[in-house]
């Protein structure tokens, strides 16, 4: 049977991670090849890793970086930021990623992720979709988050996975960083629409949240989380352990 | 020395760096010497069966593939590349492989409950059969691996090494004496894909 996955995401910057402050405890808290072995060995299922630097400098150190991580560890691993053209694919693919996370590249060009698909195949392009209740709908967010499209989020989706999207992570801004749970609510009206992968982001406090995430809605196949992973708050061969003993399918 | 297969699909980055952390030398070519040069070879595929064999072809490398795995030499096909070595394919028409392993490749569809998602993607358990290939000489059953396919080996169970299940049992892999396949990715199977590659290594192979 198939197994639920267990997804840590890591945010990189100029070569480093960013929140290195208490970073697992680790000494070298900011080195993403570090982190990315110690997720590795722990039972991460795949990992994400988003390039938020803004310079031309950092996206080279970024690609040098990812290379060496791709050799490191040999489990899926997808990135995102910055990914605005088919370029961009090619430049993170051939440092050996295998997925690449598409969020404002597809709302500025709607077409990338068709021709993405198309050139590499749906099981490459993953849409990531930040998405916010605004006046009662599930609006699409751009920008990390801070511009509202006006867009409605779930159609979006649907859209996206028409055109070639082979996975999608559904990143709840209202449940992001509250540690109170997914939002199982918009999770459940995204499962509805699209019949690929659906990763469930924003809203993990505890490993309650991702039991109560699996059993409420089957048809999601992963939680992605960063905080409480990197913080140890939660380590993910406990969360698996609990995840087993309630049923949950997982990789152990 | 392992040759990877380069004929222009997919991404070699992982695979090659996989035998370099088993301590193994491994050469990304489309170099027929080199490729004859070598003491086993590994055949990578992405993407559609179609355009995949064709590009094969086009490559020059088929004849250079069937005179070595006569010779003896062992060979695995990883994912599409495994799907290449069967008879034919399904995948949007019908298309002819390179026939070193009897069966077809079909859509998972015909087989799987309708309410599961297509592809099957993600890590999954293998379950062997009696006859367990020499390359997992260093697993154990049920241990997991990543898979990312929409189409599977079908009508060749006499070849089957291993099976999983998705609603229905699925090929995993298969085995026609040197010639091996992995429908799912050893390179991205962390340490249970890394132990399959040490034991693909490890292989005599018969060379005459």
């Amino acid at each position: 049977m198939i197994t639920k996955r267990i997804i840590p995401c890591l945010d990189v910057k100029d070569g480093r991670v960013v929140k290195g402050k208490n970073f697992l405890g680790l000494n070298d808290v900011s080195s993403p090849v570090e982190l990315a072995k110690f997720y590795n060995e722990c039972g991460a299922d795949e990992l994400v890793f988003y390039d938020i630097t803004a310079s031309a400098e950092g996206r080279a150190l970024f690609t040098d970086i990812l290379k060496e991580v791709a050799s490191t560890i040999f489990i899926p691993l997808t990135v995102g930021g910055g990914i605005n053209s088919l370029d961009d694919f090619d430049r993170v693919l051939k440092c050996g990623a295998d997925k690449v996370s598409v969020n404002s590249g597809a709302i500025r060009n709607p077409a990338l992720i068709g021709e993405a698909a198309k050139r590499y195949g749906d099981q490459c392009v993953v849409l990531s979709a930040d998405i916010k209740r605004v006046d009662g709908s599930f609006r699409l967010f751009a920008k990390g988050g801070r511009v509202d499209t006006g867009l409605d989020g779930i159609e979006w989706i649907r859209r996206c996975v028409e055109n070639g999207a082979g996975e999608v992570v559904v990143n709840s801004i209202d449940t992001d960083g509250v540690k109170n749970g997914f939002d199982l609510e918009m999770l459940e009206a995204v499962c509805k629409v699209v019949s690929v992968p659906v990763i469930a982001s924003g809203g993990a406090g505890c490993s309650k949240h991702f039991t109560e995430l699996f059993n409420a809605l089957p048809n999601v196949d992963a939680g992605l989380a960063a905080s409480i992973f990197h913080y140890r708050e939660l380590q993910i061969t406990d969360l698996k352990r609990e995840l087993k003993e309630n049923g949950i399918p997982v990789r152990i | 020395m392992v040759a990877i297969v380069d004929y222009g699909v997919g991404n070699l980055f992982s695979l090659c760096s996989s035998f370099g952390a088993i301590g193994h030398d491994a050469i990304i070519t489309g170099d027929p010497d080199l490729i004859r040069n070598a003491d086993r070879i590994l055949l990578p595929g992405v993407g559609a069966f179609s355009d995949a064999i064709a590009k094969l072809h086009e490559s020059g490398l088929v004849p250079v593939l069937m005179d070595e795995v006569s010779r003896g030499k062992p060979l695995l096909g990883i994912c599409l590349g495994m799907q290449l070595l069967f008879e034919k394919s399904y995948e949007y028409g019908e298309y002819e492989g390179l026939g070193l392993i009897p069966g077809e490749i079909r859509p998972i569809s015909d087989v799987i409950s309708t309410e599961l998602k297509i592809p099957h993607i993600g890590w999954n358990a293998l379950h062997f059969s009696s006859k367990r290939s020499e390359i997992f000489k260093y697993l154990n059953e049920a241990d997991y691996v990543y898979f990312v396919h929409s189409y599977y080996a079908a009508a060749c169970d006499d070849f089957v090494t291993a099976t999983t299940e998705y609603s229905a049992e699925l090929t995993a892999s298969v085995q026609n004496k040197n010639v091996y396949g992995c429908q799912f990715h050893p390179e991205k199977s962390g340490e249970v894909g890394l132990k399959i590659l040490r034991a693909f290594c490890e292989l005599e192979g018969t060379l005459c």
